[in-house]
């Protein structure tokens, strides 16, 4: 069917502002990513999908400016052993990153691997992406997964030592950067991958992850600070028998954040968990859209978003749980709230069930509301100011989103971080 | 200590008057009983003095240690020395007790100018009184009165209390819902804290508390106002015959 000509035309304007790179094993895989964004066309502002959030500024030819910010406290996980892959508004930097060795785990850029002809990236990269598209387009991905300039394929055979940390800096006030990775977690192999750092002015990310029989992901990520930034990110994650996949995402400042999770749940008794706690003062619109698909049986899978908004900041989230005809015995969780400190922000939700098997357990829940008064007096009649008894409550507010962090050391630093956003507030 | 005069309160929201003119003076080191029937006032009297939004004073004044109370934030009133044990403590999900009542203690500690209590101090002065009222420290960790049984949410009222060591203690319906070993044991921890520097204004809607709790003075509130004053004997006047007699008696 043909597009819109409004679709048609705002694809072909950002089309022509990019090229396919010369990338030799991925190539087949990036024309036919381009031919499904030809066939889907850019999101546009009728789409049901982006109803919540505009996708104008993420799909012009240009980035939108965003300044970068000089950084006055540490980066996120600096206190953390972990093995440094350092991109600088979308590319790899091999000085400022550490060797690319780790027992337990191979680590190659995207574009090493091209020039191979036998390698298992070949089987994921655009693999889930392309797979993702049902029932509902995600244009932005394909778009990443034609045009990516850089990235990291990363096959974990066994237990690393420590996590693999992925740094985004951002350096150019108009930079548009483009990344994709695609994790392979092999039978009983278990890895932690970290991700922080502002990115770009624009950033689209996407992160392809298959974990085999058994295998365990643990994902943490923080996106930080440049406020003016903009980004779009897909993670794509398939699980066989017994494994487990757990991902949360921490947002601070940002005009916009788009975090698309799509986990498919393939094997028997697999978990999947994800998580994300956001904080947004004035011009900022955050929006989580997840859809996980229960396609065996036995498997949970838990959704725990909270959000605190002030100043007239946006949060949205749209998220679904699919239980296919046969997923018997499924366990499926989903929250999501806000906390609303003033009358000017807003939270949007559509949560939503689509159940085709009988013997499951499903509940989803989505609440919106201000600050506890009668627990702000308690607190305050016993003699704790009204900012720090406020700033208790939105971390107790959070409390359970953050609790989703199984490493202690990772959760703190979290907590730390949002203490510093709250500090800097008045 | 506290001088409560001729305190007239109405609610915020509506044209509805509650307090009709209180009198009342609390002495240091003395139990002040309050005693009356539901909806006197009683509470709305415990959540004026200690700062709670949706009421008006519209006449009489409030003072602690000669302090005017009303002008103050809650958490002034609290750092100068007042505490309310509330009737229905409240829940703080994601708050742990401790870090709560950390929190509470360094806070009145800074407002007044002291220094905080190390970490270490601080574990032992809460190991010691928990146990002294029976709260183990699993209760301890968990949140803030989160699951907690009413007799359990009333211990740990009284473990505020004995934390933060007010000079003024208002305790508004403690022993509502204790069985009598738990009602023991709060009035144990009350008497603890009882000495010549601090005053205690003890709500109550039945005398047994006070078998355990002697107070120096009793009075009863009817309809926003302190209607009869008297000693002990008063609050087994209302045990044997209830508040008709006494209230037929002023009116
Ligand atoms: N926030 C409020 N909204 C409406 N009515 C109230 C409120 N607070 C108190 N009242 C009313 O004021 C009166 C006194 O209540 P309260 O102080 O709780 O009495 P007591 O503690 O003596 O039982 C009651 O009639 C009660 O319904
Ligand atoms: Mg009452």
């Amino acid at each position: 069917m043909a597009l819109p000509a409004q679709k048609q035309t705002a694809t072909e304007a950002l089309l022509s502002s990019l090229h396919l790179p010369e990338a030799g094993c991925t190539r087949a895989a990036r024309e036919a990513a381009l031919a499904r964004l030809r066939e889907m066309g850019v999101p546009g502002r009728r789409d049901e999908y982006w109803k919540y959030t505009r996708p104008d500024s993420l799909i012009t030819p240009d980035a939108p400016r965003a300044a970068t910010f000089a950084a006055g406290e540490p980066m996120m996980f600096d206190a953390v052993d972990r093995l440094k892959i350092v991109f600088v508004d979308g590319v790899f930097d091999p000085e400022a990153s550490d060797p690319l060795e780790l027992e337990g785990v191979q680590i190659e850029r995207i574009e090493d691997i091209c020039c191979k002809d036998i390698h298992w990236a070949k089987d994921l990269y655009g693999v889930l992406e392309a797979r993702g598209h049902t029932p509902v387009p995600r244009p932005l991905a394909a778009l990443n997964t034609a045009f990516a300039a850089d990235g990291v394929a990363i096959h974990v055979t066994g237990t690393p030592s420590k996590p693999i940390s992925l740094i985004y800096q951002h350096a150019s006030e108009t930079s548009d950067a483009i990344l994709h990775h695609v994790i392979r977690v092999e039978s009983g192999a278990a890895v932690t991958v970290l991700e922080n750092g502002p990115a770009a002015s624009r950033f689209n990310k996407c992160m392809e992850i298959d974990i085999a029989d058994g295998g365990t992901l643990h994902h943490v990520r923080a996106q930080g600070r440049d406020h003016e930034r903009r980004a779009v990110t897909h993670m794509f994650t398939r699980l066989g028998e017994g494994s487990v996949y757990k991902s949360f995402t921490l947002t601070v400042n940002g005009v916009l954040t788009r975090n698309e999770q799509v986990v498919e749940l393939t094997g028997d008794d697999a978990v999947a968990h994800v998580a994300g706690a956001c904080v947004g003062d004035g011009d900022f619109h955050h929006d989580d859209t997840v859809f996980i698909t229960h396609d065996a049986v036995g498997c949970e899978s838990r959704q725990v978003f909270k959000k605190v908004l002030r100043n007239g900041a946006t949060g949205v989230f749209q998220g679904k749980i699919l239980v296919k005809p046969g997923a018997q015995k499924t366990d499926g969780y989903q929250i999501s709230q806000s906390l609303l400190l003033d009358d000017d922000s807003q939270f949007l939700a559509k949560p939503e069930l689509e159940i085709y098997a009988d013997d499951v357990a499903c509940s989803h829940g989505s609440t919106s509301g201000a600050i506890d008064e009668t627990a702000l007096f308690y607190l305050r009649s016993r003699g704790v100011p009204l900012k720090e008894a406020t700033d208790l409550l939105t971390l107790a507010f959070l409390a359970e989103a953050v609790d989703e962090i199984e490493d202690k050391s990772l959760a703190d630093d979290i907590v730390s971080r949002l203490e510093g956003w709250l500090a800097r507030r008045s | 200590m506290l001088t409560i005069n001729n305190l007239h309160v109405k609610l915020e929201e509506e044209d509805k008057q509650i307090l009709k003119g209180v009198d009342l003076t609390v002495e240091a080191g003395k139990v002040h009983a309050i005693m009356g029937p539901n909806g006197s006032g009683k509470s709305t009297l415990s959540y004026v003095l200690s700062g709670r939004d949706g009421y008006e004073v519209t006449e009489g004044s409030a003072q602690l240690e000669g302090v005017d109370l009303l002008e103050m934030e809650p958490e002034e009133r609290a750092a100068a020395g007042l505490f309310l044990a509330f009737q229905y403590p409240v829940e703080i999900p994601g708050v742990g007790n401790m870090t709560f009542l950390r929190t509470a203690l360094n806070a009145q500690r800074k407002a007044r100018g002291e220094e905080e209590l190390s970490a270490a101090d601080f574990l032992k002065q809460v190991r010691t009184k928990a146990k002294a009222l029976k709260i183990d420290a699993d209760m301890l960790k968990r949140p803030v009165n989160v699951g907690f049984s009413g007799g359990e949410k009333k211990r740990n009222e009284i473990l505020q209390m004995a934390m933060l060591e007010p000079k003024m203690c208002i305790l508004d319906e403690t022993d509502s819902g204790l069985d009598v070993d738990a009602m023991k044991l709060v009035a144990e921890g009350v008497n603890a804290l009882r000495d010549a520097g601090r005053g205690f204004l003890v709500i109550t809607h039945y005398q047994r508390l006070l078998d355990h709790i002697k107070p120096d003075v009793v009075h009863i509130m009817a309809d926003g106002r302190i209607v009869k004053t008297g000693g002990p004997e008063l609050a087994l006047e209302v045990e044997n015959n209830g508040y008709a007699d006494i209230l037929a008696e002023v009116n």
